[in-house]
């Protein structure tokens, strides 16, 4: 099965805020983003399984207008406070790249 | 500036460098690099005749980032015989000013955060509010042709402009969208210029720098920075609702953007950034080369936090007085707890040994203890007998000065866009 790194052309993570982080897919081909999408494996749940937070916390949209999917949900650690390890919180996304999407 | 742009605008800074520099009054840029940089633009902007607005000045936005920013223009500005009317908008109201709305209860937290109280707000090293474009429009309308902003929704300079040459609100909001971070919505990413033209039904992106491109895609990827929702984008005043967007490549280095809605609020808000103050922090760095030791390393970090607590306790600092962090790079010291590989696969390790107090003696005392004890504590089939830990400086031990943490994330409620930024003018 082909995985998210072979897919997307753009999977980052960024602070959308001082408490939240936003991770985003983004796709160059419509018929991939679709197929990508009606697989179902981008979801609140799979990024509650990645990144350690509760469902509800997950706030997915996608995006037809940029073929993207983003997610946001709350940092571990508000963005330089004391633990935080990437203030900027644009090295998160590494344990997306792996998830494979059955097509 | 040979495609005669109206306006040069910049957003001048951010809250993601985090908040330190927000609460120490810093800029987050060399003065030397800021000098440069407005050295090129003032010239560019006063022999064009056409403003040069600046949100977020100084990168925090503050009182003494504005301060400093003034200062640097007005010295370029005697420097270079320049002549122009500066402004300068403040975005740092008085404390008794927000406490005085706070009781009238029109403070409100976003997200998840707590109501503000009295005491947190009295607490913040510095309080800032976020202006929309309006100040802009009311410095341009008094006839400032330089506008040096505070703390500014990073679209604002441009969303000004072209509001107030009778643009509508949902591509002037856009175009500022595209411009916060310069040349960023093309590729290769790099930090130089952006031109965007504004028209009534959507705006045209296109980098000035010939070995850059606006590709859809890179317009696509642009939409979706810092914001939580890729679709509604909350700004004072409104929300920007670009669910309907299309982007269409013009050529091949510039794109077109269109179906942007304004979605007029119906009260006008503007949110307030706080920190306060969190201790002092000294930091170590350090490495190991030894499979020995990093084959047991989960409990040889356990045993040297065990020995600090016990030791900064002999000379007085008790374990609550202090906060010990142990940074494993080559382990999970970029995504902490959830980093989901929990062995090594390297054949070194990096550590970062930190230590946040309430006085810079004791972070420098226990980060003292830790540094020794990474160096000398034993484990078991240790061979290297004379230290663990490979320190590349000396000293080894970096006191990092003041620590501060994000304290208000809220917004205020304003019965005109203007009432807390007051703005003041000068003829230079």
């Amino acid at each position: 099965m082909p995985s998210i790194r072979e897919l997307a052309r753009i999977c980052k993570s960024k602070n959308a805020g001082p408490f939240d982080l936003t991770i985003d897919i983004v796709f160059d081909d419509v018929a991939l983003y679709q197929k990508v999408r009606a697989s179902g494996v981008i979801s609140e749940v799979l990024f509650a399984r990645l990144y350690g937070v509760a469902v509800d916390d997950v706030l997915l949209t996608p995006y037809d207008a940029a073929m993207a999917i983003k997610a946001t949900f709350p940092r571990l650690v508000p963005a330089g406070g004391i633990g935080d390890t990437d203030v900027y919180g644009c090295q998160q996304h590494a344990p997306l790249l792996d998830v494979e999407i059955p097509f | 500036m040979a495609r005669a742009p109206h306006v040069i605008g910049v957003d001048g800074g951010s809250v993601d460098p985090g908040p330190y520099y927000l609460g120490a009054g810093v800029p987050f840029c060399s003065t030397m690099a800021i000098r440069r940089d407005l050295r090129l633009m003032l010239h560019a902007a006063i022999a064009a005749r056409i403003p040069l607005m600046i949100g977020t000045s100084g990168g925090a936005g503050g009182a003494p980032h504005l301060e400093l920013t003034a200062k640097l223009v007005r010295e370029i500005a005697a420097e270079e015989a320049l002549q122009f009317r500066l402004a300068l908008i403040q975005a740092e109201p008085p404390r008794v000013e927000l406490q005085r709305r706070l009781a009238a209860g029109r403070i409100r937290p976003l997200g998840k955060q707590p109501p503000l109280t009295a005491e947190a707000l009295e607490r913040a090293s510095r309080v800032v509010g976020m202006m929309g474009p309006e100040p802009f429009m009311e410095a341009l309308d008094n006839g400032a042709q330089v506008i040096l902003a505070g703390r500014a929704s990073d679209p604002a300079p441009w969303a000004a402009a072209a509001i107030r040459a009778q643009l509508p609100p949902a591509p002037a909001w856009y175009a500022g969208k595209m411009l916060e971070c310069g040349a960023t919505p093309s590729i290769p990413k790099g930090h130089d210029c952006l031109l965007v033209t504004v028209r009534e039904d959507g705006v045209e992106c296109e980098p000035m720098n010939p070995i850059r491109r606006c590709t859809p895609l890179s317009i696509a990827n642009h939409s979706l920075h810092e914001n939580s929702s890729p679709i509604h984008h909350i700004e004072p005043g409104g929300m920007l609702d670009t669910s309907d967007c299309r982007f269409e490549a013009l050529s091949d280095r510039a794109v077109r953007i269109s179906g942007m809605r304004w979605r007029p609020a119906a009260q006008y808000t503007a949110k307030l950034e706080g920190v306060e103050f969190a201790g002092y922090r000294c930091i170590s760095i350090c490495g190991t080369r030894d499979p020995l030791l990093i084959a047991r390393l989960p409990l040889f970090l356990e045993e040297v936090r065990g020995i600090v607590h016990e030791k900064a306790a002999a000379f007085g600092a008790a374990p609550e007085s202090y906060s010990l962090i142990i940074r494993t790079y080559g382990l999970d010291g970029v995504m902490g707890a959830r980093e989901p590989e929990q062995q090594v696969a390297g054949h070194e390790v990096g550590f970062v040994i930190e230590v946040i107090a309430e006085t810079p003696e004791i972070a420098a005392a226990v980060l003292g203890i830790a540094r020794t004890n990474m160096l000398h504590t034993d484990f078991l089939g240790r061979l290297c007998r004379e230290g663990n830990m490979a320190f590349p400086f000396s000293p080894s031990d970096i006191p990092v000065g003041p620590v501060y943490r994000f304290s208000i994330h809220h917004v205020l409620e304003l019965d005109h866009p203007c009432e807390i930024f007051p703005i003041t003018y000068e003829n230079i």
